[in-house]
């Protein structure tokens, strides 16, 4: 029987699924990803939902000292 | 191929041609170039050169290249000419005493990993992909991807060679980001390759060592230290510091260029690049850290001090070709040495 699927879920971002996944949304869409590891969006900030994009990052804002 | 493999009868010679030997740019390189090119290897001193200089930074990516794709007129076997390997260890050297001078020494990689996690937003920003997001121009842009591609034509390699010098689970992670960005067994999908095809979009040449000619110490020095923590065994801890840099902070960066490519009005190929970087770069980013750095830490503590070492020696090359290149576009220049032929 093959391994079952590991999904690793991260403290401050995205589950990790091993293997190619599908993702269905809510309106019946599907994304596809076939890489070894996906990293799937659980913060729901991602641009590119529901693939992370690393948006759930901690931002530090700098202020312009020029125009 | 202008020497001959004396006593050998294998043939070590590959039926592809390598790049052009470049134009020297000093003493230093001159001596590489003329030693490829069959001469003796003479004497030079490298005591007295800028180690991040255009000619010091040359005569190591020439003798760096030989463990790659060679070059057009180069003997493949020069790859092991002990005189050739001793004079690039005097420039190595040069070039890591000036690292460790300019680095601050830590070991507390966590620390260093959650910095480079911070992404710094809002106008005070400086960097090249927020420029080029918000108002670079299509001319500077061209000139980035020529910058860049001294290293993405040649995506990966140099982190393959610190594969067989780690072990176990390290090693598996490590190799589990290498696949993906060797395509995950699929040749069109090679990031190399996507990134030729982007160069051939925006109108450049995608031929391997194409614009070194062109481009800056400080772009080749970016590049070098990759091969040289790449090459040396004893700097396998600053080669996966230097690999989880790219990794942990390209995602952002690249969805940065992607909406500048997209302002621009840059073709489908030209962005699938960075497109691709930016979901395979938020995943690197998670296997990096707990796949690669965290095992190797557990195998190897005495490599900490080492992965910080490769962390803010990328980050250091990274800032100063950041500054030639921004300081140029600020001026009004170009920011390469030889102009692009237009697009």
């Amino acid at each position: 029987m093959a391994d079952p699927t590991r999904i690793v879920v991260t403290d401050d971002g995205p589950a990790l699924v091993t293997g190619p996944v599908e993702v269905e949304l809510p309106d019946g869409s599907r994304v596809r990803s076939d890489r070894a590891v996906t990293a799937v969006c659980l913060c729901r900030r991602s641009r590119r939902y529901p693939i992370c994009d690393a948006s759930h990052r901690r931002k530090a804002r700098q202020e312009g000292t020029d125009a | 191929m202008t020497r001959a493999l004396d006593t050998r009868t294998l043939d070590t010679r590959t039926d592809r041609s390598g790049p052009p030997l470049p134009e020297p740019r000093g003493p230093l390189s001159a001596a590489v170039v003329d030693a490829l090119r069959g001469g003796p290897v003479r004497a030079v001193d490298v005591d007295h050169a800028d180690p991040y200089g255009d000619d010091l930074q040359l005569a190591l990516h020439c003798c760096y290249e030989l463990h790659y794709r060679g070059f057009d007129g180069a003997d493949d076997e020069l790859e092991w000419d002990p005189d050739l390997l001793r004079l690039r260890g005097a420039l190595e050297r040069a070039f890591l005493a000036a690292l460790h001078t300019d680095v601050e020494p830590s070991d507390d990689v966590d620390a260093e990993v959650e910095a480079l996690l911070v992404e710094p937003v809002g106008p005070g920003v400086r960097g090249l992909s927020h420029h080029l997001q918000r108002e670079g121009t299509l001319a500077q842009l061209r000139e980035y991807v020529a910058h860049r591609s001294v290293y993405h034509l040649k995506e990966a390699d140099p982190q393959a060679w610190v594969i067989p010098r780690i072990g176990g689970a390290a090693k598996a992670g490590l190799v589990t980001v290498e696949h993906d960005e060797y395509g995950s067994g699929r040749p069109e999908r090679m990031h190399s390759l996507l990134f030729a095809e982007m160069m051939t979009e925006l109108g450049l040449s995608d031929a391997y060592g194409a614009h070194v000619d062109r481009v800056p110490g400080e772009t080749l020095a970016e590049v070098n230290l990759m091969s040289l923590c790449g090459l040396h065994r004893s700097l396998r801890g600053a080669s996966v510091g230097q690999f989880a840099m790219v990794e942990l902070t390209s995602s952002p960066g690249s969805e940065r260029l992607v909406r500048g490519m997209r302002r621009l009005g840059c073709g489908p190929a030209a962005i699938r690049f960075y497109d691709e970087h930016v979901e395979a770069d938020a995943v690197h980013e998670q296997v990096v850290r707990r796949d690669v750095l965290a095992p190797l830490l557990a195998a190897e503590p005495g490599l900490a001090a080492d992965v910080v070492f490769g962390i803010r020696a990328s980050l250091l090359l990274g800032d100063r070709m950041q500054d030639r290149l921004l300081g140029s576009w600020e001026r009004g220049e170009s920011s390469l040495l030889r102009p692009l032929p237009a697009g």
